[in-house]
């Protein structure tokens, strides 16, 4: 069946396989000549796609133990953040990382290592997980952690599934008083102000910017900046009569159908991105759990606004030492075509983490959106010269198009990387289409 | 969800549609028993469900088309459950069936023998402590034999008149029972037939569906609800004129 990531580009007909339990995993290790697990689908490029097998694993989500003193957890990898929030939140649980959206799987979080607003604190998901089992390319199952198999360990934490199928995971959940998040709101004038106001926000749990990419000129990188914690019990307000669990279920609305292409524009867009930036409210609020970390999750679909060609996501870090400029020319760049994001995120890193291919290390990581379009595709390829010019690194989850000599440049612990899987898996059964692209 | 409803028991627990309401029922704070062949192999499902919901779930063996391994099952039940669902269902290969008298057994077996056996034996317990709710799941192949599975619409239509017999016997005595008719649903029996979307239920649409009709005390549910208007006509189309139809 056709099958894409989240940004629908690129659309690939893949074999898709859903089992419900380990067996049928190892079954389809043993049919298949290559394959790739796949989750919620919420990677945005090519990297859950495998023509021969994509092995889907939603139906793996049962819950097998959980430490209500320790807030230990263990599940199997299609488990979705959303439903570990549904079960755990009301009992004073929640992810210690999570990314920009709640729907996307245990076993996905890991093989993409994924970050949250708290990653110069709290690092990546994978700095949470105790242990991981996985299944081989040779069908058998191990279980992988800091004592047993620990290469494999670090390897598949950020390794896009390319270790092999992640089955179960062991992890630590945050405790939390309420469901509530004090959050603290400011607009700045420009890139420096968003800069240090980012700094300024690094003693905060949870910090990120949204930049307005259109604007030119001495408002080069302005943006609002939002800082967060999460409420105690004597932040709730009267009106929750002291339940600290009480929001009622958002309702999330669906984007119907795709418009049509023309209407992004940079006149369109220019003009979101004003009022977005005019309409931020600063100073501090009590928002819902969801508002603060899943603004987009409410517009279920989101991704169908950018049309049926689909869309591209560009996420990179840069390092501290030349951020400040490599932002700075991005951002020119971005400005001047005019055809960028509804949104460009900016976030501060916190330390590397320990997957060889993990994203994030110390510095700024921005991200932004494209429309799948050829004058797009060469903007990007602009761009890709410049965070390799700095020393930075795409992010693989975001993916869909970026070439095998910028991962080599911005992965340097690649051939740890790749020992690791010569070890598991020397003939490469696990594979993707990025997988491919990029000749990893 | 009121006490007496529970525990639920749930035959045919492995299947997609009997998990998807173990799910429905356990988020109401429902105790569940699960009926299975294999009971060993919900051990991950009993663990998801008592983790997720704090629920109380538990597993017992049942093999429908063995009369021993029934017997067993009914003495081996610890309480009246409040609710008892079949969701057993067998589809076979029709073509198969027709020449292959142990397949065509085991059809009529598991979708009518067995349960009807089974929520009778349950129905007389229940009417000794005077309520409960007994819910069938039949199909709507069993609203007109068709040429390409008639064997299996066969028992299930005599499956749905079994539980409209049962329900006359015990409306008036405190027990509810439900018949429920399916239409396509996305489960492992359906897997690899082209069906259309728009016809085509996903499990846990068809249990919302059941728990709903339950707790409203229905007496016949078609799901998705658009298949009673599908089945209208094809109920009632004399005989000579429906043999005819390609159907």
């Amino acid at each position: 069946m056709m099958l894409s990531g989240w940004g629908n580009y690129p659309r690939v007909d893949c074999a898709v396989l859903r089992p419900r339990d380990t067996e049928q995993v190892t079954d389809a290790i043993g049919a298949r000549p290559t394959l790739i697990a796949r989750g919620a689908g919420r990677s945005y490029g090519d990297a859950a796609l495998n023509r021969a097998a994509t092995v889907v694993v939603t139906r793996l989500n049962r819950i097998a133990s959980f430490d209500p003193s320790s807030g230990v957890v263990t599940c199997e990898a299609g488990t979705t953040l959303d439903e570990l929030i549904e079960v755990f939140l009301p009992r004073g649980w929640f992810p210690w990382v999570t990314p920009g959206t709640r729907f996307v799987t245990v076993g996905g979080a890991i093989a993409s290592d994924v970050h949250g607003k708290n990653h110069h604190l709290d690092g990546t998901f994978g700095r949470h997980v105790i242990s991981i089992d996985l299944a081989l390319a040779d069908g058998s199952v191990v279980r992988c952690s800091d004592n047993e198999n620990p290469d494999l360990f670090a390897a598949t934490q950020g390794g896009m599934g390319l270790t092999g199928v992640i089955l179960r995971a062991t992890f630590r959940l945050r405790p939390v008083e309420t469901d509530l998040v004090v959050q603290h709101t400011t607009r700045t004038q420009d890139l420096s102000q968003t800069l240090q106001a980012l700094e300024d926000a690094s003693e905060a749990t949870y910090s990120v910017a949204w930049v307005d990419c259109l604007a030119r000129g001495p408002a080069l990188g302005r943006g609002v900046v939002y800082r967060g914690e999460h409420a105690t019990l004597g932040d709730l307000p009267p009106d929750r009569g002291g339940r600290p669990y009480g929001t009622a279920s958002i309702r999330s609305r669906t984007v119907p159908v795709s418009p049509p292409s023309f209407a992004l524009n940079r006149y369109s867009m220019g003009a979101l991105n004003a009022v977005y930036y005019r309409r931020a409210k600063t100073g501090r609020a009590l928002v819902s759990y969801q508002t603060f970390f899943y603004p987009l999750d409410a517009l279920l679909r989101w991704n169908r606004i950018y049309g049926r060609q689909g869309f591209v996501q560009h996420q990179c870090v840069l390092p501290l030492a030349s951020c400040a400029e490599a932002l700075r020319e991005l951002l020119t760049m971005i400005a001047a075509r005019g055809t960028g994001s509804f949104l460009a995120v900016l976030k501060l890193c916190g330390e590397e983490a320990r997957g060889p291919l993990s994203f994030p290390f110390r510095g700024y990581t921005l991200a932004l959106d494209f429309q799948a379009t050829a004058g797009n595709f060469s903007l990007l390829t602009e761009l890709d010269d410049v965070v390799a010019a700095h020393g930075g690194r795409l992010y693989l989850a975001k993916d869909a198009r970026g070439g095998a000599g910028l991962l080599r440049d911005g992965y340097p612990r690649l051939d740890e990387f790749s020992r690791t899987r010569d070890r598991y898996d020397p003939r490469r059964r696990f594979r993707s289409v990025q997988s491919e692209r990029l000749g990893l | 969800m009121s006490a007496d409803l529970s525990p639920v028991l749930i035959v045919g627990a492995t299947s997609d549609i009997g998990l998807a309401l173990a799910h429905e029922y356990a988020k109401r704070g429902a105790a569940l028993i699960l009926a299975a062949r294999q009971p060993d192999r919900l051990e991950a499902d009993l663990l998801d469900l008592q983790n997720r919901y704090g629920v109380s779930a538990r597993s017992i063996a049942l093999d429908l088309l063995d009369a021993d391994s029934r017997a067993r099952f009914l003495d081996a039940l610890p309480v009246v459950p409040g609710t008892v669902i079949s969701v057993a269902g067998l589809l076979g290969e029709q073509e198969r069936s027709e020449s292959d008298a142990a397949l065509a057994e085991a059809v009529m077996t598991t979708n009518y023998v067995a349960p009807a056996l089974i929520l009778s034996a349950l129905a007389n317990r229940m009417l000794g402590r005077g309520s409960g709710t007994i819910i069938g799941v039949s199909s709507v192949a069993g609203d007109r034999g068709r040429a390409s599975n008639y064997l299996y619409g066969s028992a299930k239509a005599g499956f749905s008149a079994f539980l409209s017999g049962l329900r006359a016997r015990l409306r008036a005595r405190g027990i509810h029972v439900l018949t429920v008719k399916p239409g396509f649903v996305d489960t492992r029996m359906t897997s690899g037939m082209k069906l259309p979307a728009v016809l085509t239920a996903s499990p846990t649409q068809v249990a919302q569906e059941i728990v709903r009709a339950h707790l409203g005390r229905r007496s016949v549910i078609y799901t998705l609800g658009r298949w009673r208007w599908i089945m209208l006509p094809i109920r009632l189309l004399p005989e000579p004129l429906f043999m005819r139809l390609k159907f």
